[in-house]
């Protein structure tokens, strides 16, 4: 896309999309809060402004593809595609409810705008790499886990996509340096990321996951790359935007107990107070 | 008859690639075993190595699905199956995607590979996945039929075939169905219920059988999941007396289906057996040698079933 991103809209989004995320988890009283509120900046930047694609017509031929590689964070993906219009915003209450449209993890099958289905860790960016060979003339965007690169099954996507020079793929590594069991460096640590994806071939740039300008300058370097594919290390943290969860120090997955409800209940009311601000 | 199976396959998808260009060809570091560099040489457009990365050569065949695509995979059975199983199962079943995937070296067929190589409970993995489609080929005439069918067909097309000749069953008269099976021999003793490279030993042991006064029918039921329980039961009824063979292990395969859909039917029978490989692992060995160690031979087959019709 040629024009510049309006990047108090995209903010305004991105504060949009952690209050539906966390309002529908709230609503449910679990879920993985952490994964999904580090990865609301990425979306807001490619749902808002990056991303080909029409939520009249979720199936439209020319749209550009997204997989939710960590499939875990669907909430927040959810929370994306109805405030983008795929639908109502009230459906965000029937995550996980018998019968949903909105399962915890992404269903390609079940939910409007969703392009790959995923949740077994490591397999979506497979997927990705499939579809932007499929398809070179689009851009493919994937965002995997730092954790989920434990996978070995990513090292062989990214493989794959180096050696055949994917430069319409664009993987974003959600590097908030958590997993369900810890921190990743206690757990396995990653060493240096982008070292990892540069060796692989890859073009790396590094930037602050929760600066939406800093997002957009590097998917925008990512376009301007003729003939490699592009890894996007986003600097996060786990929880972003919600001191009451970035303290907690195992957020990966919570079951909300009152003070914590509390809590989180006090940071939606800021963020929503920082939303007026920007309107 | 002297074709080789791996032949056949590159031949088949060939033809149907060169009028259909959302085919797209998959392998990992094996297109040397399975006869289809001729199809990256000549159709690279609709070629992708993979490496040897099967975990990621399915899930890159599931983008291409996603995409409108009609990805056919490769690899040796146990590879295609075993070792990238959550990939078939969830970006592929569960995802609905229409992914036709190659098994080769099919059981004993892996001979010298060995047992690393010798996919004895493919079957049963892939008639775990719901809604997918299994065959075992066994001749020419049913590879073509398999390949055309998963073509046409969305979904998981799971072909676990031979790569070497096998001895034509058929010919062009023949009229194969994917989902019904074959009558290789009538019979009126003993019914024996096969598939793939067993129906060669099965017909075999029914013709020395028939001069030992056994009159034995057999049945190629190539495709095992939807299976053709119909034609199985109507000769269960007749024969009263079943005997499944397979290359494969007896947990999971033809002769378990078999048994649990004859039962659900409620078809009542004097006697049921299964030959097949019981709680083993593969080994190296020539192809004789190890349908005899497993008890899959014509040997075998013959002496399990003079017990049978003595009881």
């Amino acid at each position: 896309m040629k024009t510049h991103p309006d990047i108090k809209a995209l903010k305004h989004l991105n504060l949009s999309i952690k209050v539906e995320t966390t309002k529908a988890l709230l609503h449910l009283g679990y879920g993985h809060f952490g994964g999904c509120l580090s990865i609301t900046e990425t979306l807001a930047c490619l749902y808002g402004h990056y991303l080909k694609h029409n939520p009249q017509n979720p199936h439209w031929p020319e749209r550009d593809y997204f997989v939710l590689s960590k499939g875990h964070a669907g909430p927040a993906l959810y929370a994306t595609l109805a405030l983008q219009g795929y639908f109502e915003t009230s459906l965000l209450k029937t995550i996980n409810n018998n019968g949903t449209q909105l399962p915890s993890h992404a269903d390609m099958n079940l939910t409007p705008g969703v392009d790959m289905t995923t949740g077994s860790l490591g397999q979506g960016i497979s997927c990705a790499v499939g579809m932007a060979l499929s398809k070179p003339e689009k851009s493919t965007y994937c965002i995997v886990g730092d954790g989920e690169l434990q996978e070995g099954q990513c090292w062989e996507a990214i493989q794959l996509a180096a050696h055949k020079k994917l430069s319409n793929l664009v993987v974003f590594v959600d590097n908030n340096k958590r997993q369900l069991d810890g921190f990743l460096a206690d757990i396995q640590t990653p060493f240096n990321l982008a070292d990892k994806f540069t060796a692989f071939g890859f073009q790396t740039l590094a930037v602050d996951g929760a600066d939406i300008t800093a997002i957009c300058n590097a998917i925008e370097q990512a376009h301007n790359q003729i003939d490699k594919p592009t890894a996007i290390i986003l600097d996060t943290e786990k929880g972003q935007g919600f001191p009451s969860i970035v303290s907690i120090a195992s957020n990966h997955h919570l079951r909300l107990d009152a003070s914590t409800r509390q809590a989180i209940e006090a940071d939606l009311s800021s963020l929503e107070k920082q939303m007026e601000e920007l309107v | 008859m002297t074709t080789e199976l791996r032949q056949i396959h590159s031949q088949v998808l060939h033809s149907l690639m060169e009028n259909d260009e959302n085919i797209v060809v998959l392998e990992a570091d094996l297109m040397g075993s399975v006869s289809t560099k001729s199809i990256a040489e000549q159709l690279p457009q609709q070629f992708i190595q993979c490496g040897i990365a099967e975990s990621n050569m399915i899930g890159v065949a599931a983008g291409l699905a996603a995409t409108g695509k009609i990805p056919f995979v490769h690899s040796f059975g146990c590879f295609i199956t075993r070792r990238c199983y959550d990939q078939l199962f969830l970006s592929g079943g569960y995802a609905k995607q229409h992914i036709n995937i190659f098994g080769s070296d099919a059981g004993v067929a892996a001979v010298t590979n060995g047992g690393t190589h010798m996919p004895l409970e493919d079957i049963g993995l892939m008639r775990l996945i719901p809604n997918a489609r299994v065959i075992d080929v066994s001749d020419r005439y049913v590879l073509e039929a398999a390949i055309q069918f998963a073509y046409q067909n969305k979904g998981i097309n799971y072909i676990r075939s031979s790569r070497k000749a096998l001895p034509d069953l058929y010919s062009d008269a023949s009229e194969i169905t994917i989902g019904k099976g074959n009558i290789i021999k009538e019979g009126n003793d003993v019914t024996i219920v096969t598939t793939g490279l067993s129906v060669h030993d099965a017909k075999e042991a029914a013709n020395e059988l028939e001069s030992k006064g056994v009159s034995v029918a057999v049945l190629d039921l190539h495709t095992i999941k939807p299976l053709d329980i119909d034609l199985i039961a109507s000769y269960a009824q007749k024969t009263q007396h079943i005997v499944t063979i397979e290359n494969h292990n007896c947990v999971g395969g033809l002769g378990e289906t078999v048994a649990t859909h004859l039962l659900t039917k409620g078809v009542t029978i004097k006697h049921f057996s299964q030959l097949g490989v019981k709680e083993q692992f593969g080994q190296v060995g020539d192809l004789d040698y190890l349908k005899q160690y497993y008890g899959i031979d014509k040997g075998a087959i013959v002496d399990h079933i003079l017990t049978v019709v003595a009881k």
